[in-house]
């Protein structure tokens, strides 16, 4: 296993209290595997993902552990995390691609960034430039400005920075999110194929769009208002999910050759609840056509078949009658 | 007679600033929309969809080339003529939560309809009004009346304001990216109501880079490459029987549930990664004693390249023709 993440739970610190969002979060990841992690807007999958790599300000750890390659992550010392970032773990933030520093040119940037992980880049300005090649770009991209690239080098370029030092787990936040269909393939295939080359070690890809993930991804993770709803691999998760949201979320995309006419896709009636105030037991219940007494209690996330986890009394009952 | 006739409109824009020149943002683009019709205009950023748009709202003037409503040309609608018109044509556009002044309720944007074209109307009558238009969307007015924006979803926010042109005896609707901004979930309930009105009669032009939304409602599609049209015809032939290299990749790139990508072309080195064509402008010819003058969009020298011509495949299915 070479990331094990174990009940994990981050909160905000608002004027009203703390909010958590996420929420007693366990999963853990192979050498090599891509997983997704998809949810509603506000569902905590960024949270999650920040939260490994930097607790800034507004977040407190409320408890849980995060282990990389056997050894256990410092996430509550910034200080010492500052040796883990960018050499053993990763992140593409969301709008990486807009936060390119545009009075600095490309190379001048990753100069920077390196120097304050005591790099040198001239030890690495040809690893960058094969790397640049290799994402489809010109080497001429170094010496340019970040508004002179468009949103799709720019994403290229952020995912080739972030994984310059070979890190064993990247996240990688919304990558593809503000990008055209023929852009998106593209850097989907350059996630897969950094993994191949070995320059990451696992992923975990953060998004809200869940065909990306059947394209690219090994596993899928559902999060739904801070806890984890459901993960199994891609094909079980896209053909066979168990957790009633899962299904409703997978039945609200409309597929290429889909009609109006051919049935009327249905969306998932509601809102997600409060964090502020979540309700006792499962947190999808107001919403879900299975609703019973027993979701008055939460369900665990537990393993009904093999690296098929779950949290759904119905699915339990079903499981075990 | 067509609901809306957008016929050879171009528009260039002046770019740069020492280094002066001009971009192509539409060139020679014409189609009609009929009543009840859902024509998808399909592009990439920078295709110029957007631009499209925002002519029709007579938002942008275009550099040459005409849209007419009804018959009439817009470009010619002076105070009266132009509010009615906006009277019957509106536009939703792609962030719903910047369209709102976070500073006021959301439902300011029912008041200002009100304070513009339908003062006499008692209040009582007025809220009904808005009652049904609420209705139309699915919303519930005790959820999303007296509320800021911060308090409402992306969702409700964007089917309030498809809401507000209901209000008016909005015709045609230019839906801009309406839905990329929302989740799964709530996306399909906007996408239905907009199957809805079209039953009703109303005419929308839904613009899009995403091809499986474009294919779910369109009745007609419309590709655009910078800023030319590429593949025209109804929704069906041209998902089914993509007859230009530019649409096929476009669907290749499609992620979908079921279908892992084809290994085909190689994505990145696709042309449409370049930038649109720049086309620089030869330095306007400095009278005597006087600055150069600004160069002028509209002067003959600098007319668009003109666009690939069209040829028609099977009825009313056009491709441009590839070199």
């Amino acid at each position: 296993m070479s990331v094990k993440v174990e009940n994990l739970s981050i909160a905000y610190r608002t004027l009203s209290g703390d909010v958590r969002a996420v929420d007693n979060v366990s999963f853990a990841l192979r050498d090599g595997e891509i997983m997704g992690l998809a949810g509603e807007s506000g569902c905590g999958k960024s949270t999650l993902g920040n939260g490994m790599i930097y607790l800034d300000g507004r977040m407190r750890h409320l408890g849980g552990r995060i282990e990389l390659d056997g050894a256990e992550l410092p996430i509550t010392d910034g200080k010492a995390m500052r040796s883990y970032r960018m050499r053993k773990i990763s992140l593409v933030p969301q709008y990486a691609m807009s936060a390119l520093n545009p009075t600095r040119k490309i190379s001048e940037l990753t100069t920077d960034l390196l120097r304050s992980h005591n790099v040198r880049y001239r030890d690495l300005a040809e690893e960058m430039r094969r790397r640049i090649a290799l994402v489809g770009l010109d080497d001429g991209v170094l010496d340019r400005y970040s508004f002179e690239l468009s949103g799709g080098m720019r994403q290229r370029v952020t995912i080739v920075l972030s994984t310059l030092l070979d890190p064993s787990l990247l996240i990688a936040d919304e990558v593809t999110s503000a990008l055209d269909v023929s852009s998106q393939r593209a850097v989907g295939e350059l996630l897969m194929e950094f993994r191949d080359r070995k320059f990451v070690r696992s992923l975990i890809v953060i998004t809200h769009d869940l065909s990306i993930l059947a394209e690219i991804s090994d596993s899928i993770m559902i999060m739904y208002a801070g806890r984890l709803a459901e993960k199994a691999d891609t094909d079980t998760i896209v053909n066979a999910p168990l957790h009633p949201y899962t299904q409703l979320l997978l039945a609200s995309l409309p597929e290429v050759g889909i009609r109006y006419e051919d049935g009327a896709l249905t969306g998932i009636p509601g809102r997600p609840p409060s964090l502020s105030s979540p309700p006792a037991g499962c947190r999808f219940r107001d919403r879900c056509p299975f609703a019973m007494d027993r979701c008055a209690s939460e369900p665990a996330f537990e393993e009904v078949r093999p690296g098929h986890y779950v949290a759904c009394w119905k699915v339990k009952e079903e499981a075990a009658a | 007679m067509s609901l809306l006739s957008i016929d050879g409109v171009s528009k260039l824009y002046r770019t740069g600033g020492r280094q002066q020149g001009i971009t192509t943002a539409l060139r020679e683009v014409s189609f009609d929309i009929d009543q009840g019709e859902v024509v998808t205009l399909i592009g990439e950023s920078g295709s110029g969809k957007t631009t499209l748009g925002r002519v029709v709202l007579r938002l942008t003037t275009p550099t040459s080339g005409s849209v007419r409503f009804d018959g009439d040309d817009i470009s010619g609608f002076r105070r009266a003529d132009l509010r009615n018109y906006y009277r019957q044509a509106q536009g939703v556009f792609q962030d719903p939560f910047s369209s709102y002044n976070p500073i006021y309720k959301a439902d300011r944007v029912f008041d200002l309809i009100r304070d513009e074209y339908f003062s006499h109307m008692p209040r009582r009558e007025w809220d009904a009004k808005i009652e049904s238009a609420l209705d139309a969307v699915s919303l519930n007015p005790g959820d999303v009346l007296n509320r800021y924006p911060h308090q409402l979803s992306g969702g409700q926010l964007q089917r309030m304001l498809i809401a507000r042109a209901l209000l008016l005896e909005v015709r045609l609707l230019v839906a801009d990216e309406v839905i990329s901004m929302l989740d799964a979930s709530t996306r399909v309930d906007v996408l239905n109501l907009l199957v809805r009105l079209k039953r009703a009669g109303l005419g929308i032009l839904f613009i899009t880079h995403d091809l499986s939304l474009g294919n779910y409602l369109s009745d007609r599609t419309v590709i655009l490459r910078h800023g030319s049209i590429v593949e025209t015809g109804p929704t069906a032939s041209v998902f089914g029987n993509p007859l230009h290299s530019y649409t096929r990749m476009l669907l290749a790139a499609v992620p979908q549930l079921h279908k892992r990508w084809q290994p085909a072309t190689d994505i990145r080195a696709t042309e449409s990664h370049a930038p649109a064509p720049r086309e620089r402008l030869a330095p306007a010819p400095a009278a005597k004693g006087r600055p150069a003058a600004g160069t002028r969009l509209r002067s003959a020298r600098n007319r668009p390249p003109a666009a690939p011509p069209l040829a028609e495949h099977e009825p009313g299915h056009f491709a441009a023709e590839e070199a």
